[in-house]
């Protein structure tokens, strides 16, 4: 089963008198483990698509699922306890939270959204701090590691609470090259490992030479390309 | 819950100085008004000790009318014989009460043999009087303090004393009206000096019970006030409604009340005194309230400010919004604990430095009065209430902008 299913997805904002309609009637279905990304010039549509999908914006009409739930209507309290639930965030600026320790940042969602025990918790995030290479660094805060350190810790975060969906936007765009692709073998290491889907926004042109799937976004509408070259899972 | 006020806490020392520079504000808000409370309420018992305990009573039993005419003290206004019996049997079934004293007041001509002036009395009888105001011996500034006063004697008013030129152990003559118009007149001995005070009857002199009597040839028993102390000030309220339950059917022949009572508070004028000093810390409530308000206030819409891009991704990752605003609002109520709580212990430990340096005032002619600070549990409870619930309340119109934010646009914020 499809872990995102859009039928004829709309999303209209309305300035004033003037209606931009910024996704024009998508459709589009991605699978459970997927390396996937969007596409496209600024302005074309690719954050708003994410949002809609990270149940961070309602579409205006058409049809949206996401890990087997219908999601178009969620209103704010349910569509925070799905986000909760299900989605992961890894954003462009890593949003760690600064008076938290790196363990700390991790054991967030698990403490904060979910309520996990104690000990079970303490478990999963060593297990993920380990998985992202980062187990004797927890107690330092984001202001002592690297960028490329914080968006492991930002992977760690998004993955720790075995969510079906990876929402990554621009991952890549504040690290250096080398540091880039580190992250990028991470979260497709992640994705073999936990078989979590990671969707991305990108214009980060490696980040594309990584997926298996691409949709370019234009003006509001979407084109799918399959990658060759693109990075397998399984 | 305790995740939530970890998280707040790591946040209020993120900006060390602000939370600081706050919590200062707070705890001085707080020290000035534990000290105002302390320090005036110190002030006002005392006062209220001198007041009631050197003169008044705390409650004084008089004929229905006879305080709205006691500028003239008049005689035929006293309490007669059975009417002294009605007001001992009620005294005696009321427990709070420690002792009253049976005055005759009245105004006589005094005399040294060379100049006359008129004077104010009050003719009690020593035993009662002393134990009715304790403080009362301590006016005497001159002559002998112990028993008070004997019959053939007077403590004659200070201003008396040094306007008429007379010594302690001169020799007057006190020449009075009956109240049915004959003159009578009596020799008496200066036995001291009273000290005037402020207040009704603050500057009256006095003599025994029985030289009024026969200086007025009064036979019978007869009496202008009982004044009376209780055993504890704080069952005035209490004492006061039953003397006046017992009292007010009392009715004369033409159905008219016999008696009235009043509590030394609608007697003396220093009440009012007291009521301002009640407005006053009132007041400084208010601007303690304006104070934690407008920074508790000022601080949360700054860290929601700041915190808009965490925000925004706590909210992504499904923190829910009544989190948020409990996040924000702890943030305010630990900032308003933190001013409190330094705020109550400066409080404390400055009224426990006033206690031992034993800090002295004069006040009115009354010098060297001792002032002993002390502020109860119930005060202290009701300000770090108020400080709490205040900082709570700035707080919520923050806090509820940060639970409402559009994640996306909270993203976005740069």
């Amino acid at each position: 089963m499809s872990v995102i299913v859009a039928e004829q997805l709309i999303k209209t904002y309305v300035s004033g008198d003037i209606q931009v309609e910024a996704i024009r009637g998508v459709d589009f279905s991605i699978e459970p483990a997927s390396f996937v990304s969007f596409i496209g010039p600024s302005g074309s549509g690719k954050s708003t698509l994410l949002n809609m999908i990270g149940c961070l914006d309602p579409p205006t009409s058409g049809k949206l699922q996401v890990a087997g739930q219908e999601v178009t209507n969620l209103n704010r309290q349910d569509a925070a306890r799905f986000r909760g639930e299900n989605i992961g965030f890894v954003f462009q600026d890593f949003n760690l939270i600064p008076v938290l320790t790196v363990f700390e940042n991790v054991e967030y969602p698990l403490q904060m959204v979910q309520n996990w025990p104690k000990e079970k918790r303490k478990k999963r995030v060593q297990e993920m701090l380990e998985a992202v290479g980062m187990a004797d660094q927890g107690y330092k805060y984001p202001s002592q590691i690297s960028g490329g350190q914080k968006q492991r810790v930002a992977v760690a975060r998004a993955l720790v609470t075995n969510a079906k969906l990876v929402l990554a936007d621009e991952p890549t765009a504040n690290l250096d090259r080398d540091t880039a692709n580190m992250v990028i073998d991470l979260m497709k290491k992640m994705r073999d490992e936990f078989q979590t889907t990671f969707v991305f926004s990108t214009h980060d042109q490696r980040i594309v030479d990584n997926v298996e799937i691409t949709f370019a976004l234009e003006d509001g509408t979407l084109h799918r390309q399959k990658n060759p070259t693109g990075g397998h899972h399984g | 819950m305790g995740n939530i006020f970890k998280l707040a806490l790591r946040n209020l020392f993120r900006y060390k100085r602000r939370t600081l520079l706050t919590s200062m504000l707070i705890t001085l808000g707080v020290v000035a008004v534990l000290l105002f409370i302390s320090i005036s309420g110190s002030f006002k018992s005392l006062m209220v000790g001198q007041i009631t305990d050197s003169m008044l009573g705390h409650i004084q039993i008089h004929k229905k009318g006879y305080l709205a005419s006691i500028d003239s003290l008049p005689l035929n206004r006293n309490l007669t014989g059975k009417q002294i019996d009605k007001v001992i049997q009620v005294l005696a079934d009321e427990e709070a009460i420690e002792s009253y004293s049976m005055r005759i007041k009245l105004g006589a001509m005094f005399s040294n043999f060379a100049e006359t002036t008129n004077i104010r009395l009050n003719a009690v009888t020593p035993v009662d009087e002393m134990q009715t105001a304790p403080l009362l011996t301590e006016r005497i500034l001159e002559g002998e303090k112990t028993g008070l006063i004997k019959a053939g004697e007077i403590l004659i008013p200070e201003l008396i004393s040094k306007g008429m030129k007379v010594k302690v152990g001169d020799g007057i003559v006190l020449v009075a009206n009956n109240k049915d118009g004959s003159v009578n007149g009596q020799n008496f001995l200066v036995r001291g000096i009273l000290e005037g005070i402020s207040g009704p009857g603050g500057r009256d002199g006095m003599i025994h019970i029985d030289d009024a009597k026969s200086l007025l040839r009064i036979d019978a028993a007869e009496v202008s006030e009982v004044a009376i102390r209780l055993k504890n000030i704080d069952q005035l309220p209490a004492v006061f409604a039953s003397l006046q339950e017992k009292l007010a059917p009392v009715k004369n022949q033409q159905g008219q009340p016999v008696f009235e009572v009043h509590t030394w508070e609608s007697i003396s004028p220093f009440f009012n005194i007291a009521k301002m000093i009640d407005l006053m810390t009132f007041f400084i409530k208010i601007m303690l309230v304006a104070i934690v308000l407008v920074s508790i206030m000022n601080v949360m819409i700054m860290a929601v400010y700041e915190r808009i891009n965490e925000i925004g991704t706590i909210s992504a990752m499904g923190t829910l919004p009544n989190k948020i605003l409990g996040l924000f609002v702890v943030e305010g109520f630990l900032m308003g604990v933190l001013g409190t709580v330094i705020g109550t212990v400066i409080s404390l430990a400055s009224i426990a430095i006033m206690n031992a340096t034993q800090i002295s005032f004069d006040f009115g002619r009354q010098t060297g009065l001792l002032l002993s600070p002390t502020i109860g549990a119930a005060d202290v409870i009701v300000v770090v209430l108020i400080v709490i619930a205040i900082a709570v309340i700035a707080s919520l119109q923050p806090a509820w902008k940060a639970s409402k934010m559009d994640p996306i646009t909270a993203l976005k914020h740069v």
